[in-house]
């Protein structure tokens, strides 16, 4: 039988790939607008906000927009030696402007950022405006220089130069402590201020150890879900989905109140006589704080992919192990361990991702020592209102999640996972 | 083909999961070795229960469980060296077929050699040599009960229990596999505990069947006695088709008995366990041991009138009314004779009264 020779017709005539291709059409239209709202919800809710917040996090629009003649003249100086007459003209054009606008402030302190001194060469030039001391017919070059010795000086109009691109990678940089000095190269910040680098390893840290610990915990516990009969079943699972309904910020409270210097866990602790009341130790406020809530709270997430993996696999296949000659433990490592393992990687995978990105528990029970990058992107947020660098950290954390997912892939594989 | 005929023994075993109610009730088998014994019973039992407690799965409540001579009760599943067919097969699904067969054997710390050879040997009595490599979710489930009592076979264990491993077969499937298993148990002579709620599935392939009711075995024997004559009224509505006559002694000699129906009319009987007038019984008869139209050596001969005329194929079965029984079953060989064969008409049915086992009131 040749397929290619004899196409399959209807009774019509039409090929038969071309009706079932007609009313399968149907279907996969109301199946598209039966999803659609959803689609339409992720787009507003989901893919619009991250690109607003990508486009944020490398804007550099406003300078661009402040200083438009001086970049256009700026850009056939090639940088090396102290621009013309014209990029000087231009500054002064620009710069007038924005003292008309009020704008001269936020001018300054942002070239001030590009470099230490703009603003009070800027404020300099501000009062020389004000008070008309420039002659618009004299050379703009030699007044503009005579101001401060720093306009002077090439560095200062290169500082300038670099700020001319609409988009810049400055907030990135400076998420992993680094930025581009004066000769555009990149390079570390001073030892003493690099910050975010130890939050991202903290973070890392945390969030593997966390899943470490969800797991050491949780397959037991999913284990005895899975096998123990129906009423009691029950109950444990009751008891594992209570925190789970609880409110987050609850559950951080009363660990708080569990690990705290005078708290019950250390009260428990110099009863029994294991630590002296004048010793007491911290427990809180620092790592150990933030991997007990995070475990805590966490742990459903393991227990609930590897509960629904355990359940499908059924007792026979122990027993099977045990029949065969192998002892407990070799029936559990090499039957039903590697049976669970679509659950371990989907709880690990949840539980990490979850950790990594985790904000209230550290924030509150972390102290100084025990807060993550979560903890930095919404100090950014709310406090510095440096909303384009917590773009650009929050979007390096969806990358880094990313990145995971892409070795779990590489290492298990995405098919291998199994919520449920 | 059988030397010791106590391999695997029963003594005085009881099981209790809950402490009230006796599962297993002082049970006591003898198992010979080499032999195909089939534990028979509808579901709750206790048959597989018992089955659970030879493979170390469950512990005996009370008396010991022997296997070639020493008691096993405290002896650990993994070292019963004891082989098992499971209900649903339970291959490993993470593991290929060779891995499936060579599992009992690694833990057992064969060489390698040593293990493809016993694989190779397993999987072609099974034949399905050539199916190493596969999955067994690739295979047919007949393919995978294969698979599941090579594996069972392969570390030459013995004992091979096998836990209704034809439930989930279709009909034609599971008659071919019942004679593949009784022929690979003939060809190897393991001893074979099977267990199953399929009469049919026993009287083919077993040497003696157990019957299970209400955690006892009710009765043991070869697959044509527990047919032909049955100790109690449970065996015998148990095994194969029946018809019941339910009624009191009136007359009881040696081999012969005179039973007063509670439907009115009267019929005779072999006493088999009633032995005083006045006792309540019930007669079973098995359908083909009726005929219709007897000659006058038959010592029971009654009229019935035709209810129901069912067509078999090679047989038509006929239901009728007879001495107050009108589900009395009749099956009649599909010939030329049985013309007068129809609805509503009376004929004459005679049995011999050896055929009619009067058994306990049950």
């Amino acid at each position: 039988m040749s397929s290619e020779t004899n196409k399959i017709l209807t009774t019509d005539g039409i090929p038969l790939e071309e009706s079932l291709k007609k009313a399968e059409r149907k279907n996969k239209i109301k199946a598209f607008l039966l999803v659609s709202p959803l689609l339409l919800f992720l787009i507003i809710t989901y893919i619009f906000p991250i690109g607003e917040m990508f486009t944020r996090s490398i804007d550099d629009k406003m300078i661009t927009n402040m200083l438009p003649n001086t970049f256009k003249s700026m850009e056939k100086w090639d940088g090396q030696d102290m621009p013309e007459e014209d990029v000087f003209k231009n500054f002064y054009i620009d710069f007038k402007n924005l003292v008309e606008k009020k704008e001269h402030g936020k001018l300054a302190q942002r070239l001030n950022k590009e470099k230490n001194g703009f603003n009070t060469i800027l404020k300099k030039l501000f009062r020389q405006i004000q008070r008309n001391k420039i002659d618009e017919n004299g050379s703009f070059k030699d007044q503009i220089t005579s101001i401060h010795k720093r306009f002077d000086n090439v560095e200062y109009w290169r500082a300038i130069k670099r700020t001319a691109p609409p988009y810049t990678m400055a907030k990135y940089l400076k998420g992993m402590d680094l930025y581009l000095d004066e000769k555009g190269e990149i390079s570390q910040v001073a030892e003493d201020r690099r910050i975010h680098r130890i939050l991202w390893l903290r973070t890392l840290e945390v969030a593997f150890f966390v899943t470490i610990f969800c797991f050491l915990m949780g397959y037991p516990i999913a284990h005895l879900l899975a096998t123990l009969p129906m009423k009691y079943s029950n109950l444990l699972m009751i008891c594992v989905l209570l925190p789970f309904w609880t409110s987050l910020l609850v559950r951080t409270a009363s660990w708080m109140i569990l690990l705290q210097q005078q708290g019950i866990v250390n009260d428990f602790f110099v009863m029994i006589g294991l630590v002296a009341d004048d010793s007491r130790p911290e427990m809180m406020y620092n790592k150990v704080g933030t991997y007990v809530a995070m475990t805590q709270i966490l742990l459903p997430f393991m227990v609930l992919p590897l509960y629904s993996v355990m359940k499908t696999i059924s007792p026979s296949l122990m027993r099977a192990g045990k029949s065969l000659g192998g002892t407990p433990f070799v029936a559990f490592w090499k039957v039903y361990f590697p049976l669970t393992i679509p659950g371990i990687g989907a709880g690990c995978l949840l539980v990490f991702i979850l950790a990594i990105g985790y904000y209230i528990t550290p924030a509150l029970v972390g102290g100084a020592s025990g807060t993550l990058i979560s903890n930095q992107i919404a100090y950014h947020m709310k406090t510095t209102l440096d909303w384009s660098f917590a773009s650009a950290m929050g979007l390096m954390l969806l990358t880094g999640v990313l990145v995971v997912y892409w070795i779990y892939n590489k290492l298990v594989g995405v098919d291998n996972i199994k919520l449920g | 083909m059988s030397n010791n005929k106590e391999f695997v023994k029963f003594a005085k075993v009881d099981k209790s999961y809950d402490g009230k109610v006796l599962v297993v009730k002082d049970l006591n088998l003898d198992i010979a070795e080499g032999e195909f014994i089939t534990m028979l019973g509808p579901s709750g039992s206790g048959k597989t229960t018992c089955l659970m407690m030879l493979a170390g799965f469950e512990t005996p409540t009370n008396g010991e469980i022997y296997l070639d001579g020493n008691p096993i009760s405290n002896i650990p599943p993994h070292k019963r060296g004891i082989g098992m067919v499971f209900q649903n097969y339970a291959l490993f699904p993470h593991m290929t077929v060779y891995e499936n067969l060579a599992f009992p054997l690694r833990v057992r710390k064969i060489s390698k050699d040593e293990i493809d050879k016993k694989v190779d040997k397993a999987l072609s009595m099974v034949s399905l040599a050539g199916y190493e490599s596969r999955m067994p979710g690739q295979l047919s489930g007949g393919q995978q009960q294969r698979v599941a009592v090579a594996r069972a076979l392969v570390f030459d264990p013995a004992v091979v229990l096998m836990d209704e491993p034809l439930g989930a077969l279709d009909k034609n499937l599971r008659e071919s596999m019942q004679y593949e298993i009784k022929h690979i148990h003939e060809s190897i002579g393991v001893t074979v505990v099977y267990v199953t709620h399929d009469q049919g599935e026993a009287l083919t392939m077993s040497n003696r069947i157990a019957v299970f009711n209400d955690g006892k075995v009710q009765q043991l024997s070869s697959p044509d006695q527990l047919y032909e004559s049955p100790v109690n009224s449970f065996v015998a509505k148990f095994i194969g088709e029946n018809n019941t006559f339910v009624g009191e002694v009136v007359d009881v000699s040696k081999d012969k008995c005179k039973v007063k129906l509670n439907g009115g009319g009267e019929i005779f009987a072999n006493p088999i366990s009633v032995k005083s007038k006045g006792e309540k019984t019930t007669v079973s008869l098995r359908p083909e041991r009726a005929l219709i139209n007897p000659d006058g050596k038959m010592d029971n001969s009654h009229k019935g009138k035709i209810e129901e005329v069912i067509y078999h194929g090679d047989h038509t079965r006929v239901r009728l009314n007879l001495l107050g029984n009108n589900e009395f079953i009749l099956k009649v060989p599909n010939s030329s004779a049985n013309l007068d064969i129809k609805l509503g008409n009376e004929i004459n049915i005679g049995w011999n009264s050896t055929d009619a086992r009067a058994l306990d009131p049950k």
